[in-house]
């Protein structure tokens, strides 16, 4: 449910850049998806084939690039990957820490013909 | 036909963030405090707004939009306490969204009120993804559901204002490490506000009520 009102706003957001640049058919649109953001990739493909059959992304390939976790210590400023139950710095040993990536969820192109 | 690359750049969730704008000013210019309320369903997000409701009845005017998709009966709840609630039918979907919010708020005498409750679906995955247009993000994770949940949904408690452990009135029944807990959270959000409770038998709850009261006169400051 969560990637049918994804798919829906990414959908829409695309056809609009695609209409202000007066294109014809859009055939590929690249995504940026963090691993955080919950958002599994094969569900927002479904859902958008469904709801873009009709419209100038019909048959559009998406690409999607999946940014993994990474924190920053707040002690050390070390930047790692937290393993699933150990989010303390393996440097410092630390727990206190700012996600620096891994929330992304955005549109970076589209290919348009 | 040639191929054409267009930058886009823009986050996909960017109408939500605008619509959440537009409903943040309108709540402003009344001078409603919002509480957006989030947990995994069964947490304690309808037991918390209506022990909220019953201690501050006579301190502030208050509202809540229920996003709770179980049935209307924590909406009837609330109603028979003779506030004022719009429940959202969200379909089966798993957040609430700044366009649900809108609308909800078109149901709601925003003039003669202080502090605004919004239930959210129960789910700790997505609503964090959309805000509403609230003041304050309110998170419950309650004691039987583990204390391993912060690093199971970092962002969620990552982004919440205030977190509420609810259900401690259990522990002597639970393997929970509340030290353990309080740890991880303030790991992730070191500017978070922390308050151990039972919705059940009130502990704890003074300090909360005491929060929620500043904030409401906070915002009618401004
Ligand atoms: N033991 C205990 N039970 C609670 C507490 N708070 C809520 N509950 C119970 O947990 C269940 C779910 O609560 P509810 O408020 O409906 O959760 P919601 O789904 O998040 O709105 C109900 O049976 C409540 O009575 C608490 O502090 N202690
Ligand atoms: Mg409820
Ligand atoms: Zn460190």
């Amino acid at each position: 449910m969560h990637e049918f009102s994804i798919t829906e706003s990414m959908l829409s957001l695309a056809l609009e850049k695609a209409n202000e640049a007066k294109a014809g058919r859009i055939t590929r649109i690249n995504l940026v998806v963090g691993e955080l953001s919950g958002i599994v990739s094969e569900c927002v493909q479904f859902y958008f084939d469904a709801i873009s059959k009709n419209t100038i992304a019909g048959g559009a390939e998406l690409v999607f690039e999946t940014k993994p976790t990474t924190v920053r210590c707040h002690k050390c400023n070390n930047v790692f990957t937290p393993g699933d139950h150990n989010w303390a710095c393996p440097e410092c040993h630390e727990t206190g820490i700012d996600i620096i990536s891994g929330r992304e969820c955005y549109m970076e192109s589209i290919e348009v013909e | 036909m040639s191929v054409k690359v267009i930058t886009v750049g823009e986050d996909i969730l960017g109408a939500n963030e605008e619509k959440a704008k537009a409903n943040k000013s309108r709540l402003d210019s009344h001078g409603v405090l919002t509480i957006n309320i989030m947990s995994s369903p069964g947490a304690g997000k309808t037991s918390l707004i209506l022990s909220s409701i019953k201690s501050l009845k006579e301190k502030a005017r208050m509202a809540v939009i229920e996003g709770d998709v179980a049935s209307s009966v924590d909406a009837d709840k609330i109603n028979e306490m003779g506030i004022p609630v719009v429940q959202i039918n969200t379909a089966g979907g798993c957040h609430l969204d700044a366009n649900m919010v809108e609308s909800a708020l078109n149901g709601l005498p925003l003039k003669e009120t202080d502090l605004l409750f919004i239930e959210n679906v129960g789910n700790l995955i997505c609503p964090n993804a959309f805000t509403l247009g609230e003041d304050k993000r309110v998170m419950i994770s309650s004691m039987p559901e583990g204390d391993d949940k912060p690093y199971k949904y970092p962002a969620m408690f990552a982004d919440s204002d205030v977190v509420l452990l609810n259900k401690i009135d259990l522990q002597p029944y639970l393997d929970f490490n509340v030290d353990s807990f309080m740890k991880s959270v303030t790991g992730l959000n070191p500017d978070v506000i922390l308050f151990p409770v039972s919705c059940k038998n009130g502990e704890g709850m003074e300090a909360w009520l005491n929060w929620l009261e500043s904030a409401v006169k906070g915002k009618k400051k401004k």
